[in-house]
């Protein structure tokens, strides 16, 4: 009996909770739409979704991170996503994080290739590493960014290898030369190919490159 | 005293037969002497001495640390992790090998001194695994450094790599010489 009546108590405690919790998230999304003028707001699995425009990025940060009610005090993510086939081809998504609502909220970009966005360093200076990770991956350049080189690819790569028109196995790959002492750079040859495993029959194996060649010649 | 100790005589001739030896052998060995040739000797001191070189890139890592704990104890069979490459024996490349990491395995394995061995652990090691269609990881370590042993796995567990360092012994036992 005791155990019921604690998850009863339990119970009540967590929807009058999650009743605080929507209150919060509906008041946080009033205030943002009657402020910041963004494209689109959303509330997705307790979470905000926020589509802004480009030149709008600086001021409406500023405003979610100093408003009393939004307070999104920690940036917690950059991402950057590929979509060939849209006229932006890019979307910028940031992570914000609110300590004080118990909160999170999304705020998506969307660029074209050839434009550039401003860099959210003045606002958040963790954005630095962010932003040199998506300019890394995607090529997206950041205005007035204080250090934009690449991060984590090789010294000297080539290409944004997570843009869609980016080859998987990319264009160089290394090796030691014996004659040389040193690691050199060679295009890639794979022996062979990328299978796409057909979930009927994964056991049928595969031609290896080599035979096929063979095949052909012969 | 004297009765409880080893006590080693090392010869140093060339081309001695099997049945000289054995004549050696017999003649020494009930007055405590152990008779053999300077080759076993010395592989027998380098199998019980292989400190390896930690070279932990990915998850392998743990499982190398593992190997290294109490439970698995390595450091029974004479192995020991060091931290420089001009201490160790072997390098136990644990982990994915990115493009980016390769000339510095390579720079820390040309800092070992002879005779020098490498165990490559794990399927990203062995030959990319994983990763082996990705822009940024070397598809097998032996394209970087020669590899002795390859350990299976992704990740292998302490016991295969224990099982490894063993089979690297056997190795050193089988063809090790001081002849370079």
């Amino acid at each position: 009996m005791e155990f019921y009546s604690f998850k009863r108590k339990f119970v009540e405690k967590a929807v009058s909770l999650d009743k605080i919790m929507s209150n919060t998230i509906e008041l946080v999304v009033e205030t943002i739409n009657k402020k910041i003028n963004p494209i689109e707001t959303r509330i997705v699995n307790h979470q905000i979704e926020i589509i802004i425009e480009a030149d709008q990025l600086i001021p409406s940060f500023q405003f979610l991170k100093d408003n009393s009610k939004c307070q999104f005090r920690q940036l917690t993510d950059i991402a950057g996503v590929d979509y060939p086939d849209r006229e932006n081809r890019f979307e910028v998504v940031y992570h914000l994080l609110s300590f004080k609502n118990n909160l999170r909220a999304r705020v998506k970009v969307f660029i074209d290739e050839n434009s550039t966005i401003e860099s959210l360093t003045s606002v958040f200076p963790c954005a630095n590493w962010f932003e040199r990770e998506a300019f890394d991956m995607y090529g997206i350049q950041f205005n007035d960014h204080p250090d934009l080189r690449r991060i984590l690819t090789d010294y000297g790569f080539e290409g944004y290898p997570l843009r869609k028109d980016f080859p998987l196995s990319g264009n160089v790959e290394v090796r030691y030369n014996e004659i040389e002492k040193k690691i050199v750079y060679e295009p890639v040859k794979l022996q062979q190919d990328y299978r796409h495993f057909d979930i009927q029959s994964p056991w049928e194996g595969t031609t290896y490159k080599q035979e096929e060649e063979k095949d052909n010649n012969g | 005293m004297e009765e409880r100790c080893f006590r080693v005589a090392i010869a140093t001739t060339p081309g001695i037969d099997s049945q000289e030896l054995e004549d050696l052998k017999q003649r020494y060995s009930d007055k405590g002497f152990i008779v053999t040739n300077v080759n076993n000797l010395i592989n027998w001191a380098r199998t019980g001495s292989l400190h390896w070189m930690t070279f932990g890139l990915a998850c392998c890592a743990v499982e190398m640390m593992h190997v290294g704990t109490p439970r698995y104890d390595v450091e029974r069979m004479g192995a020991a992790p060091r931290a420089s490459p001009r201490h160790a024996d072997v390098m136990i490349i644990a982990g994915t090998l990115t493009n980016k990491m390769a000339p510095a395995l390579r720079k820390a394995y040309d800092q070992m001194a002879e005779p020098r061995y490498v165990i490559s652990m794990g399927s990203c090691a062995n030959g990319g695994g994983y990763y082996h269609y990705s822009y940024s990881v070397v598809r097998g370590s032996d394209r970087i450094v020669p590899i002795d042993i390859y350990v299976p796995g992704c990740p292998p567990t302490a016991e295969a790599l224990m099982y490894g360092i063993l089979q690297l012994q056997k190795k050193i036992r089988r063809e090790g010489s001081i002849v370079r």
